[in-house]
């Protein structure tokens, strides 16, 4: 029999306010960076998962998330409703804090997931189908991907493979899914000649609160409060900071200014990347991944996408995607027991096999998510159509969409 | 020489300018402007959001134009901003007194091109 940890709980309620705050800072750092005719329409989805995915997640995404496994595969619907879901501990997930606080914890990452995806078929995408595409995202994608890495049976956990806060379930899985939108969805009309983004302080501030709440994200899957959490926590700050100052330097070096979207890019670029590894990695690991991912997600969004042409607009994948990737496999090196006796030693630490488990983990699910989303957006677009009309891109969304104006000019 | 003025849709601007361009006529002024056409600001397919008084959002564009580019430019505007749907805006043609280049203190046609 287990007993609660106040401390635990006190620390996993904050954290769990913490994550919740992410997705509206999410909204202004994506709302920031959309033309003034599209920031509300950025707002309101993302507001709108807040509220959808939540319910979602009570009705049954829990259940098929963390409840008694299926083959490796799914957690099936005994826990639909929160069924069974009650306040004593569940010593499979988190032993010390009621295991409905691990169930509200949890669903903050569901509802931040989808809303990562935005940021690829942003200015464009009808309400309805965002809608439909992210209810459906979250069920068919996330909820099982979720139970793979992190459900008990899970046939990715039982294979070994880390995932501390959600490298894989989260930024890698949103990643994928937002390139499969970025090409199911084309580019925006008049890319890549669009106006730069509307309100950068917004998208500064959106970014701060997404470092802020980060800090739930990663040191709060410690799902204790003692030195694990205060490892992460540390792991999650100092990859940010390389990142921002890696990105920065690059473009001081390569385009003559270190600009404001590039500090706060390469500071998001490295909290996506830490995510999988905080908790596994030592500070000095967590710097050398923050540096790293600043200059691979730089030229991924500078390069590589004007290259290939695709109008991933927000850079969810080139950020999300290539950062969340590039820290799985990361974490396959960099790991080490001395940090969490739980985890596992990698590559640096002569455990070469936990590398290629962490490559295979990333493969599957970057290539499920991929699949599946490109089907899903398929799917949407027969039924209620992905794109609004060439005029109504051109008014923007926020009318079109909301008979809403972020703005007004008299008054 | 002819000052143009011409109120349109928001929504508009990018091709007005593109006609107006394929005019060869670069120089333009654009504002952010709120007005009310006949309806008073009933925004018949919501292309704009309605604030007091029944004002509309609109985007005014000034073009100064030498006489024999005058209509040239006038239906580069008309062409870019229409779209059929109450709204479409206005165009105004006034005569233009002068016109003088800061930097060099050049006037007339030669300071407008």
């Amino acid at each position: 029999m287990t007993s609660i940890d106040t401390g635990d709980t006190a620390w996993l309620l904050i954290s769990t306010a913490l994550v919740m705050l992410m997705t509206p800072g999410l909204a202004f750092f994506y709302g920031g960076l959309v033309r003034r005719k599209n920031i509300l329409s950025i707002m309101v989805q993302c507001m709108m998962l807040v509220a959808v995915i939540s319910l979602q997640w009570v009705a049954f995404g829990y259940s098929l998330s963390f409840g008694p496994d299926h083959a490796g595969i799914i957690g099936g619907l005994s826990w639909a409703g929160l069924h069974g879901v009650g306040l004593a501990p569940n010593p499979d997930y988190a032993a010390t804090v009621p295991h409905q606080l691990f169930m509200v914890y949890q669903m903050m990452f569901a509802v931040i997931t989808p809303a990562l995806i935005i940021g690829a078929f942003a200015e464009r995408m009808r309400f309805s189908a965002f809608l439909l595409f992210s209810v459906l995202w979250a069920t068919i994608v996330y909820d099982p991907m979720a139970h793979w890495v992190w459900g008990a049976g899970g046939f990715l956990k039982e294979m070994g493979a880390l995932d501390f806060a959600g490298g894989i379930v989260v930024h890698v899985s949103a990643g994928t899914g937002a390139l499969a939108a970025a090409l199911v969805l084309g580019r925006r009309r008049g890319y890549p000649e669009i106006s730069p983004p509307h309100n950068l302080p917004f998208a500064i501030l959106g970014a701060a609160l997404l470092w802020f709440g980060w800090f739930g994200f990663n040191a709060g899957s410690a799902l204790t409060s003692g030195t694990l959490a205060v490892s992460a926590f540390i792991s999650t700050h100092m990859a940010a900071a390389a990142g921002a100052l890696a990105w920065a330097v690059l473009e001081w070096v390569l385009s003559k200014r270190p600009t404001a979207l590039g500090i706060i890019s390469g500071a998001i670029a490295g909290l996506a990347t830490v995510t999988p590894a905080a908790g596994y990695v030592t500070p000095a690991g967590a710097i050398l991944i923050g540096f790293l991912t600043g200059i691979i997600c730089y030229f991924s969004v500078v390069w590589v996408k004007a290259r290939l042409g695709y109008d991933d607009s927000l850079d969810a994948f080139g950020v999300h995607g290539v950062g969340g990737m590039f820290g799985v496999l990361m974490t396959g090196i960099l790991a080490t027991t001395a940090v969490n006796p739980d985890g596992a030693d990698g590559l640096a630490y002569g455990h070469a096999k936990q590398l290629l488990i962490q490559f295979l983990a990333m493969i599957i699910c970057g290539a499920f998510s991929f699949v599946v989303s490109w089907g899903l957006l398929k799917l949407v677009d027969r039924v209620v159509g992905l794109r609004v009309s060439p005029d109504h891109e051109n008014i923007g969304l926020d009318l079109t969409q909301h008979r809403e104006s972020a703005y007004t000019i008299v008054g | 020489m002819k000052y143009i003025i011409a109120i349109i849709q928001p929504d508009r601007l990018d091709e007005v300018i593109a006609a107006l361009e394929e005019e060869e006529i670069i120089l333009v002024t654009v504002s952010e402007v709120m007005g009310r056409g006949r309806q008073k600001g009933v925004a018949e397919v919501y292309r704009s959001h309605v604030e007091r008084n029944g004002l509309l959002h609109k985007i005014k564009v000034e073009v100064a134009v030498n006489n024999n580019d005058v209509w040239r430019a006038v239906d580069a505007i008309a062409n870019g901003a229409r779209t059929g749907h109450v709204g479409d805006g206005k165009i105004f043609v006034l005569d233009m007194e002068e016109c003088v280049r800061i930097r060099t203190g050049e006037t007339g046609v030669s300071a407008i091109r």
